[in-house]
């Protein structure tokens, strides 16, 4: 096993949000993460990142065993290292271009060359297609170019899982697709990933598992197939039944 | 209105007020400025990483500075200080109470734009593996300072003719020397509307830097009118 998480539980203001959340991810799981809005699906994830401190559960990443609760910036700075994050508003650096994005966390997070960090940076941006909008600057380009480039930037870091926090919800649903290519296009590759979605398609067709969550718990979870064809629970079938009214 | 005699007055004394200004006033500015800018950079830092003690240090040293007069600072430095056994020599003085006084202003300028840096930004430094520091230098300060420039230019601005309150405290500036020339001929509605001549030229070339900074400064690629 790749990713343990274990007993997660946050409360912001005495409000639990996160009650005891499990999760196993294996090398190469493309795992979605769904439910409804204020489910706590994005608490979840920036828990594991520690963009929230979590206030009880543990993790063991790599066979390391960390309690999120307690851990040391030592060790938040070693998860971190193994991981990348694709935020939904792409938070790119708005005073570097695209080129710098992508080699800024190298050359200033990793003490690379720029040499060498340009280079592997010109390959991420190949991959998502973005190669050609080198010297351009974040407000110059759309949603999905932008969510493009941040993706090469958490690509170029090359992290064991990326972790993806709702990444097409900002976008005009004509750019959504671009994005959704990209992540499939990842996905087959073998990247491990975590994803925060709304797009049912990306879950049943990319993702190989699912987590549902409601109300801070996670309500069900198994292979997509399953969870879409022959839901366990009522609150998953409820959902999916929501899902599907909304689309008609 | 101008018969001969005023008129040679003003024509000899433009240069005097013009050398005082060039080299007095201006280093008197840059000098406070510099010590302000980096004041201001550091009390702005602290509170905005939320330093324990340091903070409530910065809030203080800001409710003082900027609740009271610049020229009472100016007089407790000069002629206060002494009697502690601080001595201090004008210029000097001068250069720390013009800097400390516009660095409480400037400090809540920087303070506030950092403020404005979508939080998104820090949280994406940290993701792709940079420290605290890093971020700042790479990312957040650059936003922060060039929405600040406007506003800074501004405090350069405001320093520039405050360097004038420096007189009172004996330093030979700008608008000390025009006093000075005063003293001997008696002209001051003349002579003082030639020093504010200068100060307006000194200000409208300052005006001019501020723009051509704003163009130059990196627009991240916006459009700017």
């Amino acid at each position: 096993m790749m990713l343990e998480v274990r007993g997660v539980r946050k409360s912001f203001n005495d409000q639990l949000v996160l009650d005891d959340i499990d999760l196993d991810v294996e090398k190469g799981d493309v795992v979605a993460i769904l439910g409804p809005s204020g489910s706590g699906k994005t608490t979840f994830l920036r828990c594991l990142n520690f963009l929230e401190r979590a206030d009880t559960g543990t993790m063991v990443f790599d066979g390391e065993k960390i309690d999120l609760h307690n851990a040391t910036k030592r060790d938040i700075a070693r998860i971190r290292k193994k991981t990348a994050f694709v935020f939904q508003n792409f938070n790119l650096f708005l005073n570097k271009t695209v080129l710098q994005n992508v080699t800024l966390g190298l050359t200033a997070g990793a003490g690379m060359k720029k040499e060498e960090a340009e280079q592997i940076a010109l390959e991420a941006l190949q991959k998502v297609g973005m190669a050609n909008k080198l010297e351009a600057y974040p407000i110059q380009l759309s949603g999905g170019q932008q969510q493009r480039v941040a993706i090469a930037r958490a690509l170029a870091t090359r992290p064991e899982i990326i972790y993806f926090d709702e990444p097409t919800s900002a976008l005009d649903p004509e750019l959504i697709g671009e994005v959704l290519a990209v992540m499939r296009s990842l996905a087959e590759s073998g990247m491990t990933m975590l994803v925060v979605t709304h797009e049912m398609d990306f879950a049943r067709n990319v993702s190989g598992k699912v987590l549902f969550m409601a109300d801070g718990r996670v309500v069900e979870t198994g292979p997509s197939k399953a969870f879409f064809e022959a839901p366990r629970e009522e609150r998953s079938r409820d959902f999916i039944r929501a899902i599907r009214e909304a689309r008609q | 209105m101008i018969n001969e005699r005023l008129w040679n007055i003003l024509v000899d004394s433009f240069p005097k007020l013009l050398e005082y200004g060039v080299k007095v006033t201006i280093p008197l500015t840059v000098l406070s400025f510099a010590l302000a800018l980096v004041t201001a950079l550091i009390v702005a830092l602290i509170q905005y990483a939320r330093v324990p003690v340091l903070k409530q240090l910065c809030r203080f040293y800001i409710w003082i500075t900027r609740g009271t007069p610049l020229l009472v600072q100016l007089y407790i430095a000069f002629y206060g200080l002494p009697s502690v056994g601080i001595f201090l020599d004008a210029f000097p003085a001068a250069v720390v109470v013009l800097g400390l006084n516009e660095a409480a202003y400037m400090a809540e300028t920087i303070r506030g734009t950092l403020e404005s840096v979508s939080k998104g930004q820090l949280e994406a430094g940290y993701c792709v593996g940079m420290s605290w520091t890093k971020i700042m230098v790479h990312v957040v300060l650059p936003q922060a300072l060039r929405t600040a420039f406007p506003a800074l230019s501004n405090s350069m601005i405001s320093m520039l003719k405050e360097t004038s309150m420096a007189a009172t405290i004996t330093v030979m500036e700008m608008f000390r020397q025009a006093q000075v020339i005063n003293g001997r001929v008696y002209e001051s509605l003349g002579l003082y509307v030639e020093v504010a001549v200068i100060y307006l030229i000194f200000c409208t070339v300052l005006t001019w830097i501020q723009h051509r900074g704003e163009k130059r400064l990196a627009s991240y690629g916006g459009v700017r009118s």
